[in-house]
């Protein structure tokens, strides 16, 4: 193929799909709803937070000593006491049933041993089935134990020496960025970078598969037209569509999840601009290897939705991968955005220290579509 | 002659299926050339391989003296296409369907709309320039299609069985069309399976299993056909032509209720028929010398798909 880039020609095809997208209510309904509910699904359920873990108490005490440890439980907010099983039988039934996911066994001699300053054991059992979760859960219910008996010990190091000893450890916690430590404001970002990623690369894949179908491009490669001024007309109007779902991904972001952006807007769209354009192109490229609609959907799915979800990081942290999976994840793009984006959001760094990621997608954008470009031939067959 | 149009034993395998076997022919400037034939003949590969969104496989062509491989991007400035298959957008109007070829193919501001008056007034479109392409009706599809094609005055036009599916008054108003385009020295390269339509042209050329069988005027073609065509009416027609096909007295044809026959001589064929359908036992109503149609020529040279 010779010849410049005509304008005029890009134009027209430009104004063509826009004509396209606004006269099709279902097309538009998919680019402008599908990545909100996306957002509300995911931003709502994907919580790595442990909040109320159900427990189950089973008091055999009775006594003032065993109530205070109860209470500690029930006054944090990590649990939350239910069921008061009355024998192991109930204990296993209850945890069998999913109806808690862990149990509190207070043995008979609790009070009385504490009482006399003598070492006694509580026993927790727990639903082991989610590793992680039960990890969280035993750490916090360690902590609530561990606390309590420390108060014995000063208690008694007071009655003894007649003051409060001094611990000689004093651990002084403050976490950085999400001060909070709400798993949301850490998981909205990931998951905007996520969605672009799939809404896009879905939209643009079939646009050209779509031609191949109907039989308009044996038409359309009978005239001047270049395969540049097609792919780039065909990008306009979803670039368009993609910076909207951007803006409304932002806006529900700090809104409605109430994350809050600390880095510049300024810089936000701009990369986002240039991720839109990598992964736009990434469903033209598709798009046109497919000449299906349905291929070409299909594939743009596993290609972007899969690897974004999985490897960016955004699920899994990269660095607890093996090897191999770790060298994999720098060829998805939606990694370095994922990085970029919680960068942003939530310690408000800039080009300063972002500029590697900002690098690399430049280069994906660059590569997808000289790709996408070189990839459609003016032939057939 | 100024040639248009010229191949040189052009081919197109696809896997083991040869689509057109080593096509060479001529179309010269401002004719309308037709290419005949039935399904499957290889007309819409030719024309693919002509605008140069097909490579052959072998073989050679020129477009308004362009190369069809080398020069493709060429000779796409220069021609008007139709493909066989409806290519516009259907969620776009009839205007905007126009507009888009008029950018496309750079047709410049000036004049632009003068033109596009012209065209929708030429194919009686105007009326419905705003509604969608795709509440048109067939007939009127193919004719946005045709003034797509022509909005920026090719050189040449391919149509690849334009008329495919309309009915019988858009066709007539399609042709008038052709007409006149040709009186702007527009060369026309045409295919169609209606032999009706072929007859319409200035050149046909005969297509049958990606070989061309003939190429000519009409006339030329019909002179191909050697021996004298007898018409013969008769009751039971059918079984007539199975008594008339196992006396092998030529090339034999059910036209409805009336056989075509094809013989050496005239006379001696005529006596033959009568002797032939008398032993059988079936009376004979009326039998003439007839001219051929482009039908005959047809059935003559392609029994097989004469008799498929």
């Amino acid at each position: 193929m010779s010849g410049a880039l005509n304008f005029r020609r890009l134009g027209a095809v430009a104004r063509k799909e826009f004509i396209h997208v606004l006269r099709d209510p279902r097309a538009l309904a998919i680019a402008i709803v599908l990545p909100m509910i996306m957002l509300m699904i995911f931003g709502y359920a994907l919580t790595m937070d442990l909040d109320r873990v159900p427990l189950a108490v089973w008091d055999q005490s009775r006594t003032p000593q065993s109530r205070e440890l109860i209470s500690r439980f029930e006054g944090s907010r990590y649990f939350s006491v239910g069921a008061r099983p009355g024998s192991y039988a109930e204990v296993e039934d209850a945890l069998a049933r999913g109806r808690t996911m862990m149990a509190l066994v207070v043995p008979v001699e609790f009070g009385r041993r504490v009482a006399s300053g003598r070492k006694v054991q509580v026993q927790v059992l727990t639903d082991g089935s989610d590793a992680n979760t039960t990890t969280l859960a035993l750490s916090y219910a360690d902590a609530i134990v561990r606390g309590y008996s420390q108060e014995i010990l000063v208690e008694k190091a007071r009655r003894l020496t007649g003051r409060p000893p001094a611990l000689p450890l004093d651990l002084r916690f403050r976490a950085w960025f999400n001060t909070d430590m709400e798993s949301r404001i850490f998981i909205v970002p990931g998951l905007i970078a996520v969605i672009m990623m799939l809404i896009t690369a879905l939209l643009t894949s079939l646009t050209v598969a779509r031609e191949w179908e109907t039989g308009s491009m044996e038409q359309l490669i009978s005239t001047p037209l270049l395969g540049s001024e097609l792919i780039l007309g065909k990008l306009a109007p979803y670039f368009v569509i993609g910076m909207v779902d951007m803006l409304l991904s932002v806006l529900a972001g700090r809104f409605l999840f109430g994350v809050p952006i600390r880095g510049s807007l300024a810089l936000l769209f701009g990369v986002s601009a240039i991720y839109l354009v990598g992964a736009l192109s990434l469903g033209i490229l598709i798009s046109t290897k497919a000449k299906s609609q349905l291929l070409a959907s299909q594939f743009a799915f596993v290609a972007t939705f899969l690897p974004a979800f999985l490897l960016s990081g955004f699920m899994f942290d990269i660095g607890n991968m093996p090897t191999a999976l770790q060298a994999v994840t720098y060829l998805i793009p939606a990694r370095y955005f994922v990085t970029f984006l919680r960068g942003l959001y939530l310690k408000g760094t800039g080009l300063a220290q972002l500029w590697p990621e900002c690098l690399l997608m430049v280069a994906f954008g660059t590569l997808m579509l000289g790709l996408a470009i070189r990839s459609f031939k003016k032939r057939l067959a | 002659m100024m040639e248009t149009v010229r191949t040189q034993a052009l081919t197109r395998r696809f896997g083991e299926l040869v689509a057109l076997d080593q096509l060479t022919l001529a179309v010269a400037e401002g004719e309308i050339f037709g290419l005949v034939g039935p399904d499957g003949a290889g007309k819409t590969t030719t024309m693919r391989l002509l605008t140069g969104i097909l490579e052959p496989s072998s073989g050679e062509a020129w477009v308004d003296g362009l190369h069809a491989v080398r020069e493709a991007e060429g000779i796409k400035d220069r021609i008007g296409y139709m493909a066989q298959r409806f290519g516009l957008y259907p969620d776009l109007t009839v205007q905007e369907n126009i507009d888009f070829y008029a950018d496309l193919y750079e047709v410049p501001k000036a004049g632009r709309s003068e033109r596009l008056e012209r065209l929708l007034a030429f194919s009686n479109l105007t009326p419905f320039r705003r509604r969608l392409a795709g509440n048109l009706s067939g007939g009127m599809k193919q004719k946005l299609g045709l003034a797509c094609a022509l909005i920026h005055t090719p050189r040449v036009l391919f149509l690849d069985e334009p008329t495919n599916g309309v009915d019988p008054v858009s066709r007539r108003d399609f042709w008038r069309i052709l007409y006149q385009l040709q009186q702007e020295r527009v060369t026309i390269f045409v295919s169609t399976a209606y032999l009706d339509e072929a007859e319409r042209c200035n050149r046909i050329g005969l297509l049958h299993q990606g070989r061309l069988m003939a190429c000519d005027t009409v006339e030329g073609v019909k002179g191909l056909l050697k021996g004298a065509l007898l018409e013969v009416r008769c009751e039971s027609p059918r079984r007539a032509a199975g008594v008339l096909r196992a006396a092998a007295l030529g090339s034999v044809a059910l036209f409805g209720d009336r056989i075509h026959v094809l013989a050496a001589d005239a006379d001696r064929g005529r006596a033959a028929v009568e002797a032939a359908l008398q032993a059988g036992g079936i009376p004979v109503l009326g039998l003439q010398v007839i001219e051929p149609t482009l039908e005959d020529i047809f059935t003559s040279a392609i029994p097989e798909a004469a008799h498929a």
